[in-house]
């Protein structure tokens, strides 16, 4: 460019000649066509002067306009309310407003969606004198926009649908985990119960269970297992296993037969490249006077323990009985124990004692059980659940599968003449 | 929280005066009356006041249910006449807010003593025998514009109020919060405001009533000034030489003096 010679374009042939043009586009007409519609209103509203752009858009004629309208009645209704409601007031307080989104309604009844600025003009001394307003087309913003709101219009709608999915799948997930567990335990005179539950599914769909219900008589059935696997093909499985021990023992209340009865459903059920097993203690309470005799048989289950009236700890040792649903010859083993005032059976499953703990994350482990409940008892049901609770709270992440815990138990004799309860406990 | 913070509660002018207590309309908030109240505070005790949802109250205190009526506004207006423990003060009510006005005064006649209706319409939709300056397809196509043009109404406003070298006044203070509603509760608010039919709550009035009107309102057009002063016995209608929905900014001077006048005239 030869930015040091002359005026603008000096030496350039053709550009002195295009400036020229350029100053020959005079004021006047780049207000009457302006790319934007410009127009001129007194303090109260009336236009005073308008461009022929904004004219044209709006398809009136300036003896229509100039005197006899009000900006606002140039606008729709909704525009009018605004620009009374908003625009107005604060142009007055400020003296300006840009980028303001109205709509206009042209005269053959269509509506024209704008962007407005205005300025208000004032006199030497500072009082309002008219009010200046340019006018830009935003009909291509206003679709993009609209585009916009339909989007979120449509998240809005997929979202709360979404979380009534999720409410519905929610409720029908808790019937049915509630079908895998007793609501409440029996009452069983002269006995205390208590239980725990745990899941670690995020569905709380768990692969444990227990149950505890009447026989008839003075007998009651009772049994705790933990299924392989977790979450719905766990709950499956366990439900299942469930309401086939529950027929089985009201059928027949010899344990070992039932763990076979189960072996044998379970072997029917899950065949070919999907087997499924679990383990069980299964058992029948009968009352004997002061005492209640137990009779259970485990298949491939962690021993149960009993804790004494005299604080001595024995486990029920079932040593040999094998997993229930993955040999048709499974053997299962019976044990045998007689409860006294004082004495707590506690049925456990594996998550308790292969939670990881320490530093090293080591197992928790049977001897460290057996040893923390030498350091409970003696100790009725209810205490007993209560401190094992604390100890899998303690675990914190490092109990990672489901847990569950039964405890069966005759007060000891000052329990009894001390304290009244005898109901039973549930913490979940 | 309390009310008088939920409500954003100011008290200014002269104690021993009279208490006007002004309530804003919709689309603003308190600061619509900033130009009037210097005026009022010299000889009345005044007191202005955010409803919940609007300007700087506490929007976390605004629930659908209770602002989707005019009673819900009224209810706010109680409480702060509770707050300050007010005796017969006097209530002018912009816009919406005169038929708030009426409701709080038939609740707490104790409190409010008497009424100013700036710009005031019991009822929008044109009907056989009454004129409220909008049809039914005028009211729909607002909703509408309301509903869709939420963009718009809450980016547009926001940043009008930073930079503002003319009017240093209108500082950072006001970012952010001077007429800027958020969509939703603005769309809550304009429903209950074009809807509501109050036209029965006027008969029942029985509080000495001032009209202020201006002489061209497209909002609450003159005949609807007329309907509500014939509407509350022994009103006072006046016309403001005035034009737009808002006299208090377009004329504050003629404004705040009727509104004195009427105060004045109140006696003791």
């Amino acid at each position: 460019m030869n930015a040091g010679k002359g005026g603008p374009g000096g030496g350039v042939p053709g550009t002195d000649a295009a400036f020229s043009a350029l100053l020959e586009d005079s004021a006047e007409d780049l207000y009457e066509s302006a790319p934007c519609g410009y127009l001129s209103t007194l303090m109260d509203g009336t236009i005073a002067k308008i461009n022929a752009t904004l004219l044209g858009w709006l398809g009136l004629s300036r003896d229509q306009v100039v005197g006899r309208m009000r900006f606002g009645d140039l606008l729709t209704v909704g525009g009018k309310l605004y620009h009374e409601t908003h625009f107005a007031p604060l142009l007055r307080m400020q003296g300006h407003l840009g980028g303001i989104a109205l709509e206009m309604r042209t005269a053959t009844g269509s509506r024209l969606p704008v962007l407005v600025t205005s300025t208000v003009k004032k006199t030497d001394g500072g009082e309002p004198l008219l009010i200046r307003t340019t006018v830009f087309d935003a009909t291509d913003r206003r679709a993009y926009e609209e585009e916009l709101l339909r989007a979120r219009r449509a998240a809005d709608e997929a979202r709360r649908q979404a979380e009534a999915e999720r409410e519905r799948l929610h409720e029908a997930l808790a019937v049915l985990q509630h079908s895998l567990l007793p609501a409440a335990l029996p009452d069983i005179p002269g006995m205390e119960t208590a239980c725990y539950y745990h899941t670690a599914s995020a569905s709380r769909l768990g692969g444990d269970f227990y149950d505890l219900f009447p026989l008839g008589g003075d007998r009651f059935a009772f049994f705790l297992g933990d299924v392989c696997g977790k979450g719905p093909q766990a709950a499956a499985l366990t439900s299942l296993t469930r309401y086939t021990l529950r027929a089985a023992a009201l059928h027949d209340p010899d344990p070992v037969a039932n763990l076979s009865i189960l072996n044998t459903v379970l072997l029917d059920r899950y065949t070919g490249d999907d087997p499924r097993y679990c383990t069980a203690v299964a058992g029948v309470l009968e009352r004997a006077g002061d005492a209640v005799h137990v009779h259970l048989a485990s298949g491939g289950h962690p021993p149960a323990l009993v804790l004494r009236g005299d604080g001595r700890v024995e486990h029920l040792s079932t040593r040999g009985g094998m997993l229930i649903g993955v040999l048709p010859s499974a053997q299962f083993v019976p044990a045998r124990t007689t409860l006294h005032p004082g004495d707590t059976l506690l049925l456990y499953t594996d998550g308790l004692t292969e939670a990881r703990t320490g530093d090293n994350r080591e197992l928790y482990g049977d001897e460290a059980l057996e040893s923390f409940a030498a350091g409970l008892a003696p100790a009725r049901p209810r205490r007993v659940v209560e401190a094992l609770t604390g100890l899998l709270h303690g675990f914190g992440d490092g109990l990672d599968d489901d847990t569950a815990l039964l405890a069966l138990g005759l007060p000891s004799r000052t329990d009894r003449t001390g304290r009244t309860d005898t109901g039973s406990t549930t913490s979940a | 929280m309390s009310i008088l913070r939920r409500n954003n509660v100011r008290v200014t002018g002269r104690a021993a005066g009279r208490t006007v207590v002004l309530a804003h309309g919709f689309g603003c908030d308190q600061n619509m009356w900033r130009l009037v109240e210097p005026v009022l505070a010299e000889n009345f005790r005044v007191v202005l006041f955010d409803y919940v949802g609007a300007g700087r109250s506490d929007l976390s205190a605004w629930r659908e249910e209770r602002y989707r009526e005019l009673d819900g506004y009224a209810r706010d207006v109680l409480e702060v006449c509770e707050e300050l423990d007010l005796r017969d003060a006097v209530l002018v009510g912009h816009s919406v807010s005169a038929m708030v006005g009426v409701l709080a005064r038939a609740a707490a006649p104790e409190r409010i003593g008497s009424l100013v209706m700036v710009c005031p319409s019991p009822y929008y939709l044109d009907e056989d025998g009454y004129r409220g300056g909008f049809s039914a397809e005028d009211i729909d196509e607002l909703l509408e514009s309301l509903e869709s043009n939420y963009l718009g109404w809450s980016a547009a406003m926001a940043p009008v109020i930073m930079g503002n070298p003319d009017r240093p006044e209108l500082g950072e203070e006001l970012t952010n919060s001077f007429c800027a509603t958020d969509p939703g509760i603005a769309r809550v608010f304009a429903r209950t405001t074009f809807l509501s039919d109050s036209r029965e709550d006027l008969r029942s009035v029985t509080a000495p009533t001032l009209i202020l009107e201006c002489e061209q309102d497209v909002i609450a057009p003159r005949e609807v000034g007329a309907y509500v002063h014939s509407a509350i016995p022994g009103s006072r209608l006046v016309t403001l030489a005035a034009t737009g929905h808002c006299p208090q900014l377009s004329a504050p001077e003629a404004t705040a003096s009727a509104i004195s006048a009427f105060v004045s005239d109140l006696g003791r």
